[in-house]
């Protein structure tokens, strides 16, 4: 979880099938990035949860962090989510993008987030860059390049 | 993770023990499918943190052909063999004799990522057929599925089922390399075997040392 004012960016790189989530304070230039492992906190089996892993509460956290920090209207645009391997295989793990990518969705409606725009889904890695300056995101993969959200 | 805090050295020298065993079966088998002299390093066994994961094949971002597949049966886990670009391309011309080949510029032939995935297969299941020989359990390999992308993004699907349990992750790490004049001459891969949590424990007690 890193938080960004402008002029500085943030990035993630390498996304498969998890979701990096920008929440951003146009108005502000400021701006949060979670990168989302898995959908729910509540099937953490770990004795320390690590909040930053979940949508749930990676995206929870984030929006609190910001509104600390003065940010008042939150927006969001999400990245990644990927299938990277085709798999027969019956495992829930092998459809995690999918699921993060819903988990995500889900807690930005709670929170009264708008989802401003997306890349989700296929089967490609994402490298992601948002600037609070201008609010946009840059998102590469290996075969499109660099595309803007 | 529970079963971390009870690991020893005489544990870690069993989980090395398998990567030496699984790599060398592979490098063996690599080596007859090219007619070359196949070598391999030292396994090294490793508990890392999901970022420092990214570090063993050159970063998040760094572009490879990867290999994955589950293991199913008395003992989970995944399996990756990871290989950079250019030396995919270096064997895939070899065994498909189209000099032409070049992952770099898709669309690539069906024929050369056929060849890469019957790679990864003869590679992975040597590795782990030497793996169950050794260890008396019966292990189940998913189809290998290959994917040309960056690396973080194919490792963390091996990384999904530990992370309800853990941020860390041990990981046997066997190189396997051929001897060539240069280093566009050689082949070097990685096995990265990443057993499920509550693997380990199975695995020490079938080689009778838990």
């Amino acid at each position: 979880m890193d938080v960004a004012k402008e002029p500085s960016t943030i990035r993630t790189s390498g996304l498969g099938s998890c979701v990096g989530v920008v929440l951003y304070d146009e108005s502000k230039k400021l701006a949060g990035l979670v990168h989302v492992m898995l959908p729910d906190s509540t099937l953490n089996r770990t004795t320390q949860i690590n909040e930053a892993k979940f949508a749930d509460t990676g995206v929870k956290a984030m929006a609190e962090t910001l509104k600390r920090q003065g940010a008042l209207r939150l927006k969001a645009k999400i990245a990644g989510g990927a299938q990277m391997f085709q798999f027969t295989s019956d495992k829930d793990s092998m459809r995690i993008g999918p699921r993060n990518v819903e988990a995500v969705k889900t807690q930005l409606r709670k929170l009264a987030i708008q989802l401003v725009a997306e890349d989700t889904g296929g089967n490609s890695g994402r490298t992601i860059e948002f600037d609070p300056a201008t609010s946009i995101l840059h998102v590469r993969t290996v075969n499109q390049g660099v595309t803007q959200l | 993770m529970t079963e971390e805090t009870s690991i020893t050295s005489l544990h870690l020298d069993v989980l090395k023990e398998i990567g030496n065993i699984g790599a060398a079966h592979a490098a063996t088998a690599l080596s007859d499918l090219l007619q070359r002299k196949i070598d391999m390093h030292v396994p090294s066994v490793q508990t890392v943190s999901f970022d420092e994961m990214m570090e063993l094949a050159g970063g998040a971002e760094e572009v490879v052909v990867g290999i994955f597949l589950r293991i199913e049966g008395d003992a989970d886990g995944s399996m990756f063999f990871i290989l950079p670009v250019e030396q995919a391309n270096h064997f895939i011309r070899s065994l498909i004799c189209d000099d032409t080949f070049d992952l770099y510029h898709p669309p690539v032939s069906e024929l050369g990522l056929s060849a890469m995935q019957e790679m990864g297969n003869i590679l992975s299941g040597s590795y782990l057929s030497a793996l169950s020989d050794f260890t008396g359990l019966k292990l189940y390999p998913t189809v290998p599925g290959l994917s040309i992308d960056m690396f973080g993004a194919i490792i963390s699907i091996g990384l999904i089922d530990l992370s309800y349990v853990t941020d860390q992750v041990i990981v046997i790490n066997t190189s396997i390399f051929e001897e060539g004049e240069g280093v566009r001459q050689s082949l070097k891969g990685n096995f990265f075997l990443l057993p499920d949590p509550q693997t380990f424990m199975k695995i020490f007690k079938a080689l009778g040392v838990a």
